[in-house]
């Protein structure tokens, strides 16, 4: 039992943070745009396979850094030439723009690199175990990711709280015309947000691809999930992000971990079930098998009960 | 200092200036009364770039219509809105740094002064400026614009709401503000603090302006009152 809580908290952490990694940049843009965008686990993707091809040539190392620097760039030329020419058409445009915009990345991506997986791998240094427990082990890379991701939320968390450029993001998010008028540049900083939240949607699939595998479906298994956590932690909340970050991953590493079926808990409870009785099927499914929809069950009752998210102000 | 002329503009298909004409010369206080709705704020952000403007807005000599709203602010061309936009989720503190058009560079006006002035604002200064009270916003929002360093300040209601000692407050505000040589723009529904501090008035009615003269002026001529002014 220690054994599965202790392993399931670790692969939580790691895979919780890199929601955020994601989320963060996400509901950033949200909230100073009021736009949603649809590309952001495909840049997340891109960055993958950048770093993949860029570790081809020069190692891991250099792509660790280079990828996001330029997928960041991209990101910020997308909101420069792209989505700041479409605003003025309104949110369902922008929407629509960002659609798309997935769209092409991933034909890109199949374009360039083929639908197969790739095979962009850790370095050696890190494709060691990092320690044993209960005969199972825990991998070095899994804590080097933990590491970054951790390092990331500390940057954020003190830049948009500690510095001038937070403080005009924090101020932008709820009155960006009143910050333009008081001599800021807001179009550039919201350019800036475009592009540190590409950057960082970059980094988490740099960091992500060799663990999850680096294939064209990398964005569709993450991307709905991303949207789960804005959702639940409140959009346009950074915090509300965090915690749902947090919350899923540990929700759905633990749920993984769990082989309990109905037909297991009603026996336990004394209850004896038909075998082969109308809702058998039911009985036998596992916590582990519903796993994957825990995020959306969540979604659900959240958008019932709390329309505003744990930690948002506003409704969806 | 600031010459409008044939300002218009819209929201959407209705046309909320039609033509304004005003100006403001350097170190005058000019005010622009008129009813709600008749298109006094509009105006302002017309001329701050926040509502698309058409027409010719010349400040300090330079045309500034189709400029950005910061490149209008950095000209020196400050904005004091009557919704009291304050950053909610800031300190007073960060508020007034934010006023600032560069990073912890104080001009004329320093945080200091500011609180010295409205020791209720130093009380509160580390607190979420969400909490204050009008009176207090109302204060913190003109503070903000002023640690800009405008030369011209355009403050629209300033006193709307507020107790009467805090409007009085605030007509001293404005009486320093003047007195350090910044032009103001004073937007108001009442007459009172107006009609004591401006030099020269405006009323507008229904998109442009009716009337153009001095307070006496005003006083004396009951039918721009009675028609565009009296409630």
């Amino acid at each position: 039992m220690a054994e599965l809580i202790i392993f399931s908290l670790l692969h939580g952490l790691v895979y919780g943070l890199l929601l955020f990694m994601l989320a963060s940049g996400l509901t950033l843009i949200f909230s100073m745009m009021g736009v949603l965008n649809f590309a952001h686990a495909s840049i997340y993707m891109l960055g993958a396979y950048v770093a993949y091809t860029i570790s081809q040539y020069v190692g891991f190392w250099p792509g660790l850094i280079i990828a996001p620097v330029v997928v960041g760039l991209f990101g910020a030329l997308v909101e420069r030439y792209g989505l700041r020419h479409v605003h003025k058409y309104g949110h369902v445009a922008e929407l629509i723009f960002t659609f798309g915009l997935a769209f092409l990345i991933e034909e890109f991506v199949q374009l360039i690199w083929g639908k197969q997986t790739v095979g962009y791998h850790e370095p050696a240094v890190l494709a060691v175990p990092l320690f044993e427990m209960y005969g199972q082990t825990f991998p070095a890379y899994k804590a080097f990711m933990l590491l970054v991701s951790v390092a990331i939320f500390i940057v954020l968390l003190v830049v948009l709280t500690r510095s001038r450029v937070g403080l005009i993001i924090n101020a932008a998010i709820t009155h960006p015309s009143m910050v333009s008028m008081l001599g800021h540049n807001v179009p550039m900083v919201f350019m800036g947000v475009f592009g540190v939240g590409s950057a960082l949607a970059a980094l988490a699939g740099v960091i992500a691809g060799p663990s999850l595998g680096t294939s064209p479906g990398m964005a569709v298994l993450l991307g709905p999930i991303v949207f789960v956590v804005i959702v639940v932690g409140g959009l346009g909340s950074l915090i509300g992000a965090f915690v749902a970050s947090l919350l899923i991953g540990m929700m759905t590493t633990f749920a993984v971990a769990i082989d309990y079926s109905f037909g297991q808990f009603f026996m336990d409870v004394g209850l004896n079930m038909d075998p082969d009785g109308v809702l058998s099927d039911l009985y036998t499914v596992t916590i582990a098998q519903l796993g994957p929809i825990m995020p959306y069950m969540l979604l659900v009752l959240i958008l019932i009960f709390r329309p505003t998210g744990l930690f948002g102000t506003r409704e969806v | 200092m600031l010459v409008v002329k044939d300002l218009n503009a819209y929201y959407g298909k209705s046309h909320i200036l039609q033509g304004v004409n005003f100006d403001v010369k350097q170190g005058e206080i000019v005010s622009i009364l008129g009813r709600n709705g008749v298109g006094r704020s509009t105006t302002c952000k017309a001329i701050m770039g926040d509502v698309e403007p058409h027409g010719s807005v010349m400040f300090k000599g330079e045309e500034i219509v189709g400029k950005k709203p910061h490149e209008i602010a950095h000209m020196g061309l400050g904005y004091v809105p009557e919704n009291r936009d304050i950053f909610p989720t800031l300190s007073v503190r960060q508020n007034l740094m934010l006023g600032m058009k560069e990073a912890g560079k104080e001009g004329v006006w320093k945080i200091d002064d500011l609180f010295d002035r409205f020791p209720n604002l130093k009380e509160r200064a580390e607190n979420d400026a969400g909490v204050l009270s009008g009176g207090e916003q109302q204060m913190l929002t003109m503070g903000r614009t002023l640690m800009g360093n405008p030369e011209l300040v355009m403050i629209d209601e300033p006193t709307e709401g507020l107790a009467p000692k805090i409007v009085e407050q605030v007509g001293e505000l404005l009486e320093e503000i003047a007195a350090r040589g910044v032009s103001i723009l004073l937007v108001e529904q009442k007459l009172t603090i107006a009609l004591k501090i401006a030099h020269r008035v405006f009323v507008m009615g229904h998109g442009h302006m009716v009337f153009e003269g001095t307070p006496d002026e005003l006083r004396a001529n009951d039918k721009i009152r009675e028609e565009w002014l009296e409630v």
